[in-house]
């Protein structure tokens, strides 16, 4: 709870420095409040036994652990946008402010304990990226973008919210507990209109986290907006979003599973095929990624689809780790891209003899996406397979492999451009903030992979 | 307000419930199959708007007021919604000279 205040004390600061010129302070004051508000959250575990403000909140520990994830992984990205937003505009206070924004409708949604607080966050982080999407005013591709996601953002909200009435139709309450109550005081017959809404809003959530048949905006909006903000919306957006989804139907449609989970099962299916497959044949490294990002949408709903003890602690290994490993990949590929221009394969020919610690970070983000062990990414994919053995859901789990084994064709791609493929090519100078990040996410991705005893046993 | 809520209850629960689904629908075709950005837009208003009436006539039945405030959180933040989508219209506008959602096929499969 501190820690949202902290955050949108914090955004509000911010934009006040911007107002009075101090555009070195930006950075630092945005950076330490971050760190502030990380150090509130984590002394809050343990200790969020009862919802708060009437019920709004529950600041358990489901809620820390994600808060203290996106908080982490926006102080990386926060670091990244040195020198990067100056590019874009003059008014670089804003941007901090509405990424901070972003934050706080995070923070609300990963510990919701009402409907309409869901409503709420999903509403403040939705606008905030809307307008983050579209900061570069005169480029067409971040015009394109904003608008696709404005529009289909929107349109995912009406299901959500379509869906939430039916509930509340049903259950005469938007409160998780109570609907939860109402599931289980029915075992034979609830209200029709209950499963309607079930629908919905696996529908509209879906929608949010880029699921197959609904991820069509996802690679336009993701390879059109800046790359930063890319980093952002597939990262700390993505896990919120999962965050959600799971503390939805953990908390209140668990005993109705038989219902909701052959459809999400398919739409798991589906999503790691569609994913994985449009990735192999992706010729630009940004639109390679958002593919990918698909794809790991697909392993991520697997913990819905296996709901069990152990679902928040496998979503949250494998957000870590997703997100650790796109944030190296998308920081390296922004400064490729400001040396050669393009986003392509071929602009990382070379870069192993050049850059040798560069073709090495990249080299530890993509083993990590690809699962192979040593790395986060292999922990997570473990996680996430097991929790789905343990539902016995044997064929899931066989293409699922599949769809692993496919996947690290498009990310080996990579690491034999960089390593094997020769051009003539300076050497990409980084500042100390790119350095520092790029080193800290390899070190922890390789540390998580070896020791995964560290998060492994958080709930 | 026990008036209103008479007044409401005239009406059986079940037509509130067809009306709301058949206006949502409406506002759902409308996005699929309309190319203005600014008919989209209202389109996807309309469905706000069914939720809103269905969540009022749900909270008049149930004799409960979070459903009606509900329906405020959802006014406020689809005005805060149109604040920025209409900016968004503004600049597409300003790049492209038109607000047809077909000219903007510059990301490709």
């Amino acid at each position: 709870m501190n820690s949202l205040i902290v955050v949108s004390i914090l955004a509000l600061v911010v934009l006040y420095l911007g107002l009075f010129k101090a555009k070195n302070a930006l950075l630092p004051v945005s950076v330490l409040g971050l760190v502030a508000a990380l150090v509130l959250a984590v002394c809050e575990w343990n200790s969020g036994a009862a919802p708060i403000f009437s019920g709004m909140m529950h600041f358990d520990n489901f809620a820390v652990a994600f808060t203290s994830l996106t908080v982490v992984s926006t102080i990386l990205i926060l670091l990244l946008s040195k020198q990067y937003f100056e590019k874009i505009s003059e008014n670089v206070a804003e941007y901090y402010t509405i990424i901070l924004f972003a934050l706080a409708g995070i923070i609300i949604m990963v510990s919701y304990h009402n409907l309409s607080m869901l409503f709420v966050g999903l509403e403040i982080m939705s606008v905030s990226l809307y307008i983050l999407a579209g900061i570069k005013k005169r480029d067409f591709a971040s015009n394109e973008a904003s608008l696709k996601y404005f529009l289909m953002g929107a349109f995912s909200t009406g299901f959500l919210l379509f869906g939430i009435a039916l509930l509340y139709g049903a259950s005469h309450s938007f409160d998780l507990s109570v609907i939860a109550k109402y599931v289980t005081d029915h075992p034979e017959g609830l209200n029709p209109i209950f499963y309607a809404g079930i629908v919905l809003i696996m529908v509209g959530m879906c929608f949010k986290v880029g699921a197959a048949p609904f991820h069509f905006w996802v690679p336009d909006v993701y390879e059109g907006s800046p790359t930063l903000i890319t980093t952002f919306m597939a990262t700390v957006v993505k896990t919120a979003g999962f965050a959600a989804f799971l503390r939805l139907f953990s908390i209140c449609f668990a005993p109705l599973s038989d219902f909701w989970m052959p459809t999400l099962l398919a739409i798991t299916i589906i999503t790691l095929f569609i994913g994985n497959i449009t990735a192999l044949f992706q010729d630009n490294f940004k639109r390679m990624l958002t593919y990918s990002s698909v794809s790991h949408a697909g392993y991520m709903l697997f913990a819905i689809v296996a709901l069990g003890a152990t679902s928040s602690n496998a979503i949250f290994v494998y957000t870590a780790a997703y997100s650790l490993a796109s944030i190296i990949a998308f920081a390296v590929l922004i400064l490729v891209k400001e040396q050669t221009g393009s986003e392509n394969f071929d602009s990382f020919n070379g870069l192993g003899k050049k850059n040798p610690f560069l073709a090495l970070v990249v080299t530890v983000s993509m083993l990590s996406f690809a699962g192979i062990p040593l790395t986060a990414g292999f922990i997570g994919k473990f996680f996430m397979f097991s929790s789905a053995l343990q539902e016995y859901h044997i064929w899931l789990v066989v293409l699922a492999i599949i769809n692993a084994i496919i996947s690290i064709f498009y990310y080996f791609r990579v690491i034999v451009a960089m390593y094997f493929k020769d051009a003539e090519r300076k050497e990409l100078v980084s500042n100390g903030y790119f350095k520092l990040v790029l080193g800290a996410s390899a070190i922890i991705t390789v540390v998580l992979g070896v020791y995964p005893s560290l998060i492994t046993d958080l709930f | 307000m026990d008036n209103i809520t008479a007044t409401i209850q005239v009406v059986p629960l079940n037509h509130y419930i067809l009306l709301s689904a058949i206006i949502f629908t409406i506002g759902v075709i409308g996005v699929l199959i309309r190319r203005n950005a600014i008919i989209i837009f209202m389109s996807v208003e309309l469905m706000l708007n069914a939720v809103n009436l269905l969540l009022t006539a749900f909270s008049a039945y149930s004799g409960d007021a979070s459903g009606q405030v509900f329906v405020f959180f959802i006014m406020a933040l689809a005005a805060a919604e149109v604040a920025v989508g209409l900016a968004i219209i503004v600049m597409v506008y300003r790049n492209t000279n038109s607000i047809d959602i077909n000219v903007l096929n510059r990301l490709k499969w």
